[in-house]
């Protein structure tokens, strides 16, 4: 067996290791609490009051403004000077939900917007609350339109889990780069964990496949809501 | 009786519709007729609040509201629109709904009705307009004329009071128009109330009992059907109907 292999025989199960404990639960936590952040925040922007309104859309300004390797700084080296310690998880999980936050309330703003005024109207004229109609007539619509999207932001985050090593969380990349520091074979450590990647984002990329089809039942030769 | 008492509205700067009167008996079909931009949709859209008038009075069954240019109660709004059920143009049926889903939705969300109740009423409407064996279909495998049919059902469901039917055959070709026409007939000849704002001439003739015929947001002429397409006494009124019944390819008599 070539010495190249054995190494990557080797390192594959604490690459996997971190990403099965670090990266995969860091991206469904970030990616959860960061979709109800942005479905709170789009139905704000669409239905809030105006001061709440410019709240949430200084929110968006600021994230998606400035680079997500800054803000995870700010919030883990940053704050501890106004006296906010954090641990290195729990700083990386407020920065990437934040993003994920800003982000896609844009993203399920637009889909809520896309769905027809005569459709809210079909749910007023039976007598349906907003928030009936909202809840049975626009989301199940708009799902459909935000899963394409949806599924770009957190394939995006998987990957973007990474920055989360230069707070010390050992996860795939961090992991990657403690043996290659060890064994002085970064190409092949790099090459195995962008692997892990690739994996990861295939898995996600199949799912992403099958809720378009579970939400698009509906539809014939792929016209999608109207 | 449903009555809407010198209603007026304002889109912006437009005068949309300007001291409307307009009375509906139980049992009556009444037709909203007159060029595009005459005020028919909005006035039709008054009545189950999807637009608030500026003011004017709005009265369905026991239930008064005066417009004062203030926002309305929920509870209002709830109040009337309860009583009454709307038909669209293009159809708007809920695409991510079977065709019985659609017609259950407003008992279901709405009414708080138990699902098997809900279905056998679904069914027995379905059954009314001839949509039973389509009912686990969505709404995209069917033509325009069995959506309609099937958006009449689910407007029913709820038993409204009132009928509103905004340009239901506009939509459609001839054949398809005509299959419309006949379910909202039967339900004239069952003592439907309805409101139809509509330019199809052979709905309007066939169906309405009074029309109302009104152009720039006024009321111009009112009146039994028969009087209004044959013995139109305003000018406007016969020009229109004239204009109408030659491009229906049928006379107004």
């Amino acid at each position: 067996m070539p010495a190249w292999f054995e190494l990557v025989v080797d390192s594959f199960w604490p690459l996997l290791y971190a990403g099965l404990v670090f990266t995969i639960p860091l991206t469904i936590m970030s990616f959860t609490l960061g979709l109800a952040l942005a479905f709170l925040v789009a139905l704000i922007r669409l239905f809030g009051p105006k001061p709440l309104v410019a709240v949430v859309r200084f929110y968006v300004w600021l994230i998606r403004g400035t680079p997500l390797l800054v803000q995870l700084f700010v919030i883990f080296y940053g704050l501890p000077s106004v006296g906010i310690v954090l641990d290195p998880l729990p700083a990386a999980l407020i920065g990437f939900t934040l993003n994920v936050g800003a982000y896609n309330s844009e993203v399920i703003r637009g889909a809520i917007e896309s769905i027809s005024k005569g459709q809210w109207e079909a749910a007023y004229s039976l007598s349906m609350t907003r928030w009936q109609a909202v809840r049975r007539t626009i989301l199940p619509q708009a799902t459909r339109v935000a899963v394409p999207p949806l599924a770009n932001s957190v394939i995006s985050l998987v990957k973007d889990t990474s920055l989360a090593a230069v707070l010390t969380v050992p996860e795939i990349f961090q992991a990657a780069q403690r043996i290659a520091a060890v064994t002085y074979e970064p190409l092949i450590l790099y090459l195995e964990a962008a692997f892990i990647y690739l994996i990861i984002s295939t898995v996600l990329s199949w799912a992403q496949q099958r809720m378009e089809k579970r939400f698009g039942k509906h539809a014939v030769f792929g016209e999608g809501s109207r | 009786m449903i009555r809407l008492d010198k209603i007026d509205k304002h889109f912006g700067a437009l005068h949309v519709l300007n001291q409307v009167d307009v009375t509906l008996e139980e049992g009556s079909v009444t037709a909203l007729i007159g060029p595009s931009g005459s005020g028919k949709s909005t006035l039709l859209r008054c009545v189950n609040l999807l637009e608030v008038p500026d003011s004017g009075t709005l009265q369905l069954g026991d239930e008064i509201i005066s417009f004062t240019g203030k926002k309305l109660s929920r509870d209002a709004v709830q109040r009337i629109r309860l009583q009454t059920g709307m038909v669209f143009q293009n159809f708007q049926l809920f695409p991510h709904q079977t065709v019985i889903a659609n017609v259950m939705e407003g008992l279901l969300t709405v009414q708080k009705w138990s699902r098997e109740r809900a279905h056998a009423r679904a069914e027995e409407l379905l059954r009314k307009v001839g949509m039973l064996e389509k009912a686990d279909a969505w709404p995209a495998m069917l033509s325009g004329g069995q959506q309609q049919r099937v958006a009449i059902a689910r407007a029913l469901a709820p038993s409204p009071r009132v009928l509103l039917c905004d340009e239901p055959t506009s939509a459609l070709d001839p054949g398809l128009a005509a299959e419309v026409v006949e379910v909202l007939q039967q339900l004239a000849r069952e003592g439907m109330t309805m409101l139809m704002a509509t330019h199809d001439l052979r709905l309007a003739a066939s169906v309405a009992s009074n029309v109302v015929f009104l152009s720039g947001g006024e009321v111009v002429e009112a009146g039994p059907s028969a009087q209004i397409f044959q013995r139109p006494v305003h000018a406007k009124t016969q020009s229109f109907v004239s204009t109408l019944s030659q491009a229906s390819g049928v006379p107004a008599a």
